[in-house]
């Protein structure tokens, strides 16, 4: 029998449930408004994202928020498909973190 | 992609982002100078790539964000009170919610959705054991604990316990069926009309619908 990855919680204990939820942040709308985009161009499936979300490795899944691990998973496709470049991307990430560029939408 | 390293440090939630300024973060020194995140950079930079690359616009990431936060579970609610002033629905909806919810003009989305009916003998509960599916066309973006580790976690070995968490007290005769979504297959509860509606119209039926009762933690109840 194979063992149970990190992504597979089914039946193991944990905590009370947290009922209280938060807003969705405006950045947190747009990785979802990517992916639904993404998934109507057939370049990302949802079992690709999740195939992503699932590699990032315990560590990280447990660490990120849950869109952090769309958007870590999403990028780390895109950048598998060739679609965006490691080069561009952190040319882009640098400019947008220095304030040499804004962000577009 | 590197990572900062802070291993030990498991204080993080799940419920997404953390904006709030007071509670810890391990240090992340790329980050001191920048008030954006690592992954909002990433969104960003993604973003404006694939819009210079032809693959959408801006306008419609702005349109898909604008259709997403009109789509919440009003929309399902208004598919249970169908459902309970109308025998010959309930069964087409059960049977195939697809093209029963065709007939009230609404789109349940490339995936198919499961209606699973309540009765005195069954109640149903759904979660996303691996992930986060969920109805979306029918209920809009997931709630924060239905994507956290307790209710993944739990919610397949102890749904009562879980239930009573949701102050939702389910009697020991009554089965309790626990539905696992996948990407291709989700649910949708449909809930017993509370007692004491009679002669209560379809759109008043429809708000005593929650999110929650859709989802199989709470039940309806006359306010």
């Amino acid at each position: 029998m194979s063992e149970r990855r990190h992504h597979d919680m089914g039946g193991l204990d944990a905590g009370r449930v947290d009922r209280d939820g938060h807003d969705k942040a405006p950045w947190e709308k747009r990785v979802d408004a990517l992916m639904v985009l993404l998934g109507k161009r057939k370049i990302l499936s949802v079992d690709e994202l999740r195939r992503g979300i699932e590699e990032l490795g315990a560590d990280a899944y447990d660490r990120y928020g849950y869109y952090e691990r769309w958007m870590a998973s999403m990028t780390n496709i895109l950048l598998e498909k060739r679609i965006i470049e490691v080069s561009e991307l952190g040319a882009r990430m640098a400019e947008l973190e220095s304030g040499a560029r804004t962000e577009s939408p | 992609m590197s990572d900062h390293d802070h291993t030990g440090e498991h204080e993080h939630g799940h419920g997404g982002y953390d904006v709030d300024p007071s509670h810890h973060h391990p240090p992340q020194p790329d980050l001191e100078d920048t008030p954006f995140s690592r992954h909002q950079l990433m969104q960003m930079a993604v973003t404006g790539l694939l819009i210079e690359k032809g693959i959408f616009s801006a306008d419609e990431i702005r349109a898909q964000i604008e259709h997403m936060d009109t789509i919440g579970p009003a929309r399902g609610a208004e598919l249970v009170a169908r459902a309970w002033v109308d025998d010959g629905f309930r069964t087409r909806l059960v049977a195939d919610s697809k093209s029963a919810a065709a007939e009230l003009g609404m789109d349940i989305g490339p995936i198919p959705i499961l209606v699973m009916e309540n009765t005195p003998d069954t109640h149903n509960l759904v979660v996303c054991t691996l992930c986060s599916c969920y109805p979306r066309f029918l209920l809009g973006i997931p709630p924060d604990w239905y994507k956290s580790r307790s209710y993944r976690s739990r919610a397949v070995r102890e749904p009562r316990e879980v239930l009573a968490e949701f102050g939702t007290e389910i009697g020991p005769d009554v089965t309790i069926r626990v539905h696992d979504s996948t990407a291709d297959m989700r649910y949708l509860v449909l809930p017993m009309r509370p007692a004491g509606t009679q002669g209560i119209g379809e759109e008043a039926l429809a708000k005593l619908v929650t999110r929650d009762a859709l989802i199989g933690v709470t039940l309806p109840r006359m306010t």
